[in-house]
C-alpha cells in the first residue's frame, strides 16, 4: 500500500497544478454512459461534481463483471459523504493519472483493483469533502469545525443551514487542495461494507450497456481476419478475387496476423473471409501435437529444474521415510472463452488515433496505437467500453493491433470482430503442464519431505522475458512455492517447457494449476496417513492462521463429518492467491454413466476488509463456476500445430442445470486486503476431485475429469 | 435482393440484405439494435435470443428471409424503462456481472414465464440453457422465481 500512497500524493500535487485540464479526454459518446459535462469541481482525476448535483466518478479499471464500476465509486463516495443516488460513472481514458500502482501501467487484472484503490480513492474523496466544507464555511463566514458533510450537502450544525454539493461546486474549486485529511474509522462507514446495488445492472438488463462489439462511429466498416491455422504461421500468398465478389466487401488487406476482409457489416465480412484463398507458411509449430507436448513434459520432468524453494533436505529425508508417495499430475491448455468474442474498433488518422475497445490494458493499447499510427501516445485516445468478460484474455493486445493495422491500411474506421472459432483457436492459453510430486511420511503419518517439480510453459517468457532469471519464472511457481503446510524438508523446482503454443493469463493464472496439484497431493498424504483430509490439513496449518480460518469456516458451514445421502461425498481444499484465502467444500455424486455431478459448494473467503459483500459473494460464485467448468471438461488439444476445438459444442461450458448450489461465507477480517476476482477459482478443482476420491477411491491426477470409469 | 419486411418492437421494418443474413446481424448492423448479442454463431449459447412471434428464438443461425411478415421483439422492446417483471427481478437480485449474455437470458426467461407463470426448478433447468461465463446461474434462478412472484 505504501507505493499507492506515494503515487497518490504525487498525483494530488500534479492535479492541483493541472486543475480542470484533466477533464479533457472524457468524451465517450460511444459508451452510452454519462458525460463529464463542464463540471466546475474536478479536484482530482476521479471526481467531477456538477452544478446539477451530479457526482461523476471516473472509473479507471475495466468493468468485466467483477464490479469495479460499483466498488470503486463506493470507496470515493464513503469519504466524500456523497448522496449515493447521485453517483454516475464513466470509464477513464488512457492517462498516467490512472496507472494501476500495483502494476506500474494502466490495466486491470491480478485481482488488484480494490486493493490498489482502497487508500487513494478514499483519500481523494476525503480531500474533496474538505474542500466542499471549506467552501460552505467561507460562504457562511463560520468556522469549518462547526460544519459537517452529509448526503451530498454541507450543514452548519449550530444553525442547521445547508448547502448542497452542486451549489458549492464552483466555489470549492477555488479552495486549496488539503493534504493528509484523516480517513474515517471503519466503524463509521455508511457505504463501505454494505450490499450496495451495482450501478451497471440497469443498463445490463435493457440492452443499453455498450460493449466493444456494440461501438458505432460514422463510416464504420467491419473486418473479419483470416489467420494462420498453425501458431506462428505466416501468409505466403492469397487470392482476394472471390472475397471481393461477396456483396458488401470493400477491402481485402494483408496485416501482420493474416488477411483482413473489410465489409459493410459482419456477415459480409465473414462470408468474404470464408471465400478468401490463403496459402500459409506454417512454420515450425506445424509438427506439434498434444502427444508431443506430453512427451516433452515427461522428458523434462526427469531432469532437475531451476530451484524455487529449498528448505532442509527433502531428497535426503525421503529414503528414510516410513511411507513414500510419488505422483504425476497433468493439466491441459485452457481457453478463456469470454462471452463477448474479441473485437476492437480503431480509427487511425494522420493526426491521431482513436481506439474503442473492451480492454484490460489501456496504456498497452495506447502504446500499440502510437506505434502503428506513428503519433505520440497522447494523440491516441483509448475509449474503454464494457467488457463481455475478460479473465485475462483482454490483457492481450492482438485484437487491438489488428483493428489498428486494418484501419490504417484502409484509411477508415474499422471494427475487427472475431468469430467464436477465431476466439477459441487464437488465444493465449492457460499453460498445459506436468507436475511430479514426492512426499515422505513418518510413522505417525506426518510429512517429513515434500518435493514438487513443475514442468510448464512460461507466460512471463512471452510477455516480460526479463523477469525470467536463470530459468526460473517466479509466476509459474506461484502457490507451489508458498505451499502452506508445515513440512521440514521442501524442494520446489521449475522446468520451462517451450512448446510453440502461446500461453497467457487465465483467471487465477498459474494458481489454477498449482492449487489443483498442491491441494490434491496433500489429500493423498492424508489418505496415506489414514487421516481425515480436513483434520490433516488443519493440523499442518498451525503457522498459517488465515488458511486455517477459512478452512475451519468452510468445514463448519458445510457440516464436515455429518452424514450425507447415499452416493454422495465431500472433498475440501484451501488455497491462498492474490492475498485472499479461500476454502471450498464440494459435495459430489457420480451418475450411472460415470458423469460426475457437483451438488453443493460451500466457500469461505478471507479477503480482509470487505467493500461490498454482495460483490464478494458474486465473485466467489463466478470463480467457482469458471474453475468447475474447466475441471469437468476444459481441454484445448493440439494436432499439427492447430487447436482441435472450435466452439461451445466441443469446448463445453457449464449451464444452469449443472450449477451447484454455492454458499459463500466471509471470514470477518481486518487483516491485509486481498483480491476477489480470481481467488475462488483454484480451490474448486481439487475440492471436487478430492470428493470424487472419497466417493470412488479413484484419485484424479489428470484434468479434465470427464467421466469416472 | 427483394426487400424483406417484418415487425421489430412494434415498428414495421423493411431491409435490403442478402436473404441468408442471420436475423442477428440485421438487428445489429442494419437496424442498430445492439442489445442482442453475438456469442457463438451456432445457436449454442443463446446470447442472440429474441422473441419471434412470442417464442424465444436464437437468431445467429436464423436467416432473415425466414422472418418475413413475423413479429420480432428484442431486449430493447421488452418493456419501457425496464418495467418487465424479469428486468425488475434481474436488478433486484443484481444478476449481471459482465452482462454480455444477459439480454439473451432475460429474453429466454421472459418467454418461459409468459408460457409458464410459475416454473419449477426443473422447468428452469430445462428451459434456461443459455451460457453465462460469469456463472450467474444461481442468481438467474432466484430472479426467475422472484419475477414469478411479480418481482
Amino acid at each position: 500500500m505504501s507505493a499507492a500512497q506515494i503515487n497518490r500524493r504525487e498525483f494530488l500535487e500534479a492535479a492541483g497544478v493541472a486543475g480542470a485540464g484533466l477533464v479533457i479526454g472524457f468524451h465517450l459518446p460511444a459508451t452510452g454512459r454519462g458525460r463529464a459535462a463542464a463540471a466546475p469541481f474536478a479536484p482530482n482525476a476521479w471526481l467531477r461534481i456538477g452544478t446539477d448535483e451530479s457526482v461523476l466518478v471516473v472509473v479507471d479499471r475495466s468493468e468485466m463483471g467483477q464490479g469495479v464500476t460499483t466498488s470503486l465509486p463506493m470507496l470515493l463516495a464513503e469519504e466524500l459523504e456523497a448522496d449515493w443516488s447521485k453517483i454516475r460513472i464513466e470509464s477513464a481514458p488512457a492517462d498516467k493519472a490512472y496507472i494501476n500502482p500495483m502494476f506500474g501501467m494502466q490495466g486491470t487484472g491480478g485481482s488488484t483493483s480494490v486493493r490498489a484503490a482502497f487508500t487513494p480513492l478514499r483519500k481523494a474523496g476525503a480531500a474533496a469533502r474538505e474542500m466542499l466544507v471549506g467552501a460552505a464555511a467561507d460562504t457562511w463566514g463560520v468556522d469549518k469545525s462547526t460544519c459537517r458533510a452529509e448526503q451530498g450537502a454541507v450543514i452548519h450544525t449550530p444553525s442547521n443551514r445547508r448547502l448542497t454539493y452542486g451549489t458549492l461546486a464552483a466555489k470549492a474549486a477555488t479552495v486549496p487542495l488539503p493534504h493528509d485529511v484523516p480517513l474515517k474509522d471503519p466503524k463509521d462507514w455508511k457505504i463501505l461494507g454494505t450490499r450496495v446495488k451495482r450501478l451497471d445492472s440497469p443498463s445490463k438488463v435493457d440492452g443499453s450497456a455498450v460493449f466493444g462489439i456494440d461501438v458505432k462511429t460514422p463510416g464504420l466498416l467491419v473486418a473479419v481476419v483470416a489467420r494462420s491455422p498453425v501458431f506462428g504461421g505466416k501468409v505466403k500468398s492469397f487470392d482476394a478475387a472471390k472475397a471481393k465478389a461477396v456483396p458488401g466487401v470493400r477491402h481485402v488487406v494483408q496485416i501482420s496476423s493474416g488477411v483482413a476482409v473489410v465489409a459493410d457489416g459482419y456477415w459480409s465480412a465473414k462470408k468474404g473471409r470464408d471465400a478468401l484463398a490463403v496459402t500459409w507458411d506454417e512454420g515450425p509449430t506445424g509438427s506439434v501435437s498434444s502427444a508431443s507436448i506430453s512427451q516433452l513434459f515427461a522428458q523434462q520432468a526427469g531432469q532437475a529444474g531451476a530451484v524455487a524453494r529449498h528448505d532442509g533436505d527433502a531428497q535426503g529425508a525421503l529414503p528414510g521415510a516410513a511411507a513414500k508417495l510419488d505422483a504425476v499430475y497433468e493439466l491441459p491448455y485452457l481457453a478463456h472463452a469470454t462471452m463477448e468474442p474479441m473485437n476492437c474498433t480503431a480509427h487511425v488518422r494522420p493526426d491521431g488515433v482513436d481506439i474503442w475497445a473492451p480492454t484490460q490494458f489501456q496504456t498497452g493499447a495506447q502504446g500499440v496505437g502510437a506505434g502503428i499510427g506513428g503519433v505520440p501516445p497522447e494523440k491516441v485516445k483509448v475509449h474503454t467500453t464494457y467488457l463481455g468478460g475478460g479473465f485475462g484474455r483482454r490483457f492481450e493486445l492482438d485484437f487491438i493491433q489488428e483493428a489498428l493495422e486494418t484501419s490504417k491500411a484502409t484509411a477508415t474506421p474499422v471494427k475487427v470482430i472475431w468469430s467464436r472459432e477465431d476466439d477459441i483457436r487464437n488465444a493465449q492459453y492457460r499453460p498445459a503442464c506436468l507436475h511430479r510430486l514426492q512426499a515422505g511420511l513418518d510413522a505417525s503419518g506426518q510429512p517429513v519431505a515434500w518435493t514438487h517439480r513443475i514442468v510448464a510453459p512460461s507466460i512471463m517468457a512471452r510477455v516480460f522475458p526479463d523477469t525470467v532469471k536463470n530459468g526460473l519464472d517466479g509466476e509459474a511457481v506461484e502457490g507451489g512455492v508458498e505451499m502452506p503446510y508445515s513440512v521440514l524438508n521442501v524442494h520446489v523446482d521449475y522446468s520451462l517447457a517451450d512448446t510453440g503454443i502461446p500461453v497467457g493469463f487465465w483467471r487465477s493464472v498459474n494458481n489454477s494449476y498449482n492449487g489443483f496439484v498442491v491441494e490434491t497431493f496433500i489429500d493423498e498424504l492424508a489418505s496415506a496417513a489414514k487421516k481425515d483430509p480436513y483434520e490433516y490439513r488443519r493440523d499442518l496449518l498451525g503457522k498459517a492462521p488465515r488458511h486455517l480460518g477459512a478452512l475451519n469456516l468452510a468445514a463448519s458451514k458445510a457440516g464436515w463429518g455429518t452424514p450425507l445421502p447415499a452416493g454422495r461425498s465431500r472433498g475440501i481444499a484451501v488455497y491462498k492467491s492474490f492475498d485472499s484465502y479461500v476454502a471450498e467444500v464440494a459435495e459430489v455424486s457420480v451418475g450411472s454413466d460415470g458423469t460426475p455431478r457437483v451438488h453443493r459448494v460451500v466457500c469461505a473467503v478471507d479477503c480482509g476488509p470487505v467493500v461490498n459483500p454482495d460483490i464478494v459473494e458474486a465473485q466467489m460464485q463466478s470463480a467457482i463456476v469458471y474453475g468447475l467448468t474447466a475441471a469437468l471438461w476444459g481441454e484445448i488439444t493440439i494436432d499439427k500445430g492447430r487447436v482441435q476445438q472450435s466452439n461451445f459444442h466441443d469446448y463445453r461450458m457449464l449451464r444452469l442445470a449443472e450449477m451447484p448450489v454455492v454458499e459463500v461465507h466471509i471470514v470477518p477480517s481486518s487483516d491485509a486486503q486481498g483480491g476477489v476476482g480470481e481467488p475462488g477459482t483454484p480451490p474448486i478443482a481439487p475440492a471436487v476431485c478430492n470428493a470424487l476420491f472419497a466417493l470412488t477411491g479413484k484419485r484424479i491426477r489428470k484434468l479434465p475429469i470427464g467421466k469416472i470409469a | 435482393m427483394p426487400p424483406i419486411s417484418f415487425t421489430v418492437n412494434g415498428k414495421r421494418e423493411t431491409v435490403n440484405v442478402t436473404p441468408d443474413t442471420p436475423l442477428l446481424w440485421v438487428l445489429r448492423d442494419t437496424l442498430g439494435l445492439t442489445g442482442t448479442k453475438f456469442g457463438c454463431g451456432i445457436a449454442q449459447c443463446g446470447a442472440c435470443t429474441v422473441h419471434l412471434d412470442g417464442v424465444a428464438t436464437r437468431t445467429c443461425v436464423l436467416p432473415v428471409s425466414a422472418v418475413a411478415g413475423k413479429r420480432v421483439t428484442t431486449i430493447e422492446g421488452l418493456s419501457k424503462n425496464r418495467a418487465h417483471a424479469v428486468q425488475r427481478a434481474w436488478i433486484a437480485e443484481d444478476v449481471p456481472q459482465c452482462g454480455y449474455c444477459q439480454s439473451g437470458q432475460i429474453m429466454a426467461a421472459a418467454a418461459l414465464l409468459a408460457k409458464n407463470p410459475h416454473p419449477t426448478d426443473a422447468d428452469i433447468d430445462t428451459t434456461m440453457t443459455n451460457i453465462c461465463r460469469c456463472g450467474t446461474y444461481q442468481r438467474i434462478r432466484a430472479a426467475i422465481h422472484r419475477a414469478a412472484q411479480g418481482a
